[in-house]
């Protein structure tokens, strides 16, 4: 057996272009595994020049499977760019079009991307491995799973006139009010959408029982984790301060996000073009902490909705309280947050001053800069303008959920690779389950580069000479 | 016969008209009763099949080294080439890039960035492909059908792609080209 490279190209079933390589040693096993994102386009530097008012149409265009993280953290960078806090029945209708978001991201990457791993097997054939073969295995649940994502995608249709790319958040606020019909209308789905995503958690829960083994040996590590909190450390996506914990639980740090250049700093690997955010005080990549919705369980004390609550309890006790470190409960984070989504939607919904129509503060007081953040569904968004009187945009910085994981990511997918493939008899499933460490983590790598987006599986062996001795391709 | 065979893929943009896709809601269920969904970013297969497909589809423009080899093989393997969204069709927003061009705009990402540490650099693995000028699908390989929209409407691309499956072209016209 001779060393060998095995490139993973593109990881398939996630958002984005990105490989793998695999370093094999001479005696079968792996040297080393990278994570390699991608794809470049560089919003940072066209964006200057445009107004600040633009940024909600512009930056949505990074990412459409969360545009609305996009949108809102723009808008919210523009309120304070603008010197105008909007009116509450605004910020309730941002978090209201957020909800839906969280609704159908979180849902799609569930039923659509990570469930045919889960429910048709790691091992299952790649020709089925997919939706396709979800509805031919398991067409009710697929309905429903269709039926949960065009629930999120309507409210963010209803509310801000398109379901992809909206048009709804602007500095100061919002463009419309709700009306008592869409309110209604919407109100109809809340019962069906929270059985739906009680279905999948006991999903979930019972893939995780039969397979406990693959869960405390599927890339279990610790980090650091992060994400936005309310001022008593409740599960909070829209606004909010940021809390840092360490490996232990121990909290680092709790901080006003517009004071993020203090407390993280970016690194850059030659080999990606994700890079990679760390704890300061702690440098790189000892600072590397973990994000999304693993990261946003293990940093809060509770859910301040009752049946997200009762679970997000179960989920606390898996490691009886100290931070959840399992690669593969990303997935159950992931359905509890749905569940708080609707539960929350529904509470937006009832509540009567999300009828009013004081949507919008005029009162404009430009500043020289203005930091926007939120909870993507995949972690801590940041958007950064830097801005002349009139409103135009001299600099622009960025830093996208998904790059948040990318040393988690990278790390996942060295351990699982060390962990799963054995040579020399390499197997299509050994080469899966690398990817669906990746997967796992929901990357948006289109986001996470501002720049990202793709991965396929091709399998190159080389021999000690750098000689391409075989390759084996999943098509 | 055969079920048509389709192939999609993914270029530099931002995955909505593949959302958008999915937005036909349980139209899937029918569509996937007139196609063979093969390589797509949401199935596991890595490339169109070698021995062809009948439609491919691509989103997004080619920014980078690697977009154009996968543009090059989609064209080569599939009789219908479909433009999906502006992006493929224009460039799209990512087309922005072109008025600093890529060299500035990896300067500003990777070493200006306020957030980046003093160790910052250009990623330039051979793993990594290169940034290259920003161009609609249709500069680099033949295009058979253009679908503009950021992204299309469900309702546009279930009609481009019923048609194509049962044989015909689809005609866009009137408000199959609005979308605001």
């Amino acid at each position: 057996m001779v060393a060998q490279k095995i490139t993973i190209e593109p990881v398939t079933r996630i958002e984005g272009h990105a490989k793998v390589t695999v370093h094999m040693n001479a005696d079968g096993t792996v040297d080393h595994a990278y994570f390699h994102v991608n794809e470049f386009r560089g919003f940072e530097k066209f964006c200057e020049g445009r107004m600040v008012f633009e940024m909600p149409h512009i930056t949505p265009r990074i990412c459409g499977i969360c545009p609305v993280s996009h949108h809102l953290a723009a808008a919210k960078a523009g309120d304070d760019a603008m010197g105008a806090p909007p009116p509450k029945p605004a910020v309730m209708l941002r978090e209201l079009m957020h909800m839906g978001q969280i609704i159908q991201s979180h849902g799609m990457h569930f039923f659509e991307l990570a469930g045919p791993d889960l429910i048709l097997g790691f091992d299952s054939d790649p020709a089925t491995r997919n939706v396709v073969g979800l509805i031919q295995a398991n067409p009710n649940l697929t309905i429903r799973a269709v039926k949960l994502r065009k629930f999120g995608q309507e409210i963010i249709a209803n509310v801000g006139d398109r379901r992809i790319h909206p048009n709804f958040a602007i500095p100061g606020g919002v463009n419309k009010a709700l009306t008592i019909d869409t309110r209604d209308k919407l109100l109809l789905d809340i019962d069906e959408t929270i059985k739906t995503t009680q279905i999948g958690i006991q999903i979930i829960k019972d893939w995780a029982a039969k397979n406990a083994e693959d869960i405390n040996k599927f890339a279990v590590f610790p980090t650091g984790y992060f994400g936005l909190v309310t001022p008593d450390n409740a599960l909070e996506l829209y606004d909010g301060q940021i809390r840092l914990i360490d490996r232990d639980g121990k909290q680092l740090e709790k901080f006003d996000g517009k004071n993020y250049l203090d407390i993280i700093a970016e690194h850059v690997e030659n080999w990606s073009y994700l890079k990679f955010p760390y704890y300061k005080k702690f440098g790189y990549p000892n600072g590397s902490y973990r994000v999304g919705p693993l990261g946003r369980l293990n940093i809060v004390e509770k859910i301040n909705t009752p049946l997200a609550n009762e679970e997000f309890k179960i989920f606390k006790a898996l490691n009886n309280g100290h931070p959840v470190e399992n690669t593969l409960y990303y997935h159950y984070a992931r359905l509890i947050e749905v569940l708080y989504a609707v539960e929350r939607a529904h509470e937006l919904l009832e509540d009567p001053d999300i009828l009013s129509k004081d949507i919008l503060n005029t009162c404009f007081d430009i500043k020289e800069q203005g930091i926007g953040v939120i909870e993507a569904p995949r972690g801590t968004l940041i958007h950064h303008y830097w801005l002349k009187p009139n409103g135009q945009l001299t600099k622009v910085n960025l830093i996208v959920s998904t790059g948040h994981n990318n040393w988690a990511m990278s790390k996942a997918v060295d351990s699982v690779a060390k962990t799963y493939i054995k040579g020399p008899d390499i197997k299509e499933g050994m080469l899966n389950r690398v990817e669906a460490a990746i997967r796992a983590y929901d990357p948006c790598l289109s986001c996470s580069t501002h720049a990202i987006g793709q991965m396929p599986i091709q399998l190159e062996v080389y021999d000690v000479e750098n000689r391409l001795t075989q390759t084996l391709k999943r098509d | 016969m055969a079920k048509p065979k389709v192939a999609s893929d993914w270029l530099s943009g931002c995955a909505g008209c593949h959302m958008s896709l999915l937005d036909i809601d349980e139209r899937i269920i029918a569509l996937t009763e007139l196609i063979d969904l093969r390589a797509t970013p949401i199935t596991d297969l890595k490339e169109p099949d070698k021995d062809g497909v009948d439609v491919g589809i691509l989103e997004g423009c080619i920014n980078n080294t690697y977009n154009e080899e996968v543009a090059k093989r989609m064209r080569e393997r599939c009789k219908i080439l479909v433009a999906l969204g502006d992006c493929a069709v224009f460039g799209g927003v990512p087309a922005m890039r072109n008025f600093s061009g890529a060299g500035e705009a990896l300067k500003r990402a990777y070493i200006e960035t306020e957030s980046t540490d003093s160790e910052g650099k250009v990623p330039s693995d051979p793993e990594l492909c290169k940034p290259t000028r920003v161009k609609a699908i249709s500069e680099v390989v033949h295009v058979d059908v253009f679908v503009p929209g950021c992204p299309p409407s469900a309702d546009v691309i279930f009609y481009v792609l019923s048609e194509l499956a049962q044989g015909r072209m689809p005609e866009l016209k009137g408000n199959m080209l609005d979308w605001h």
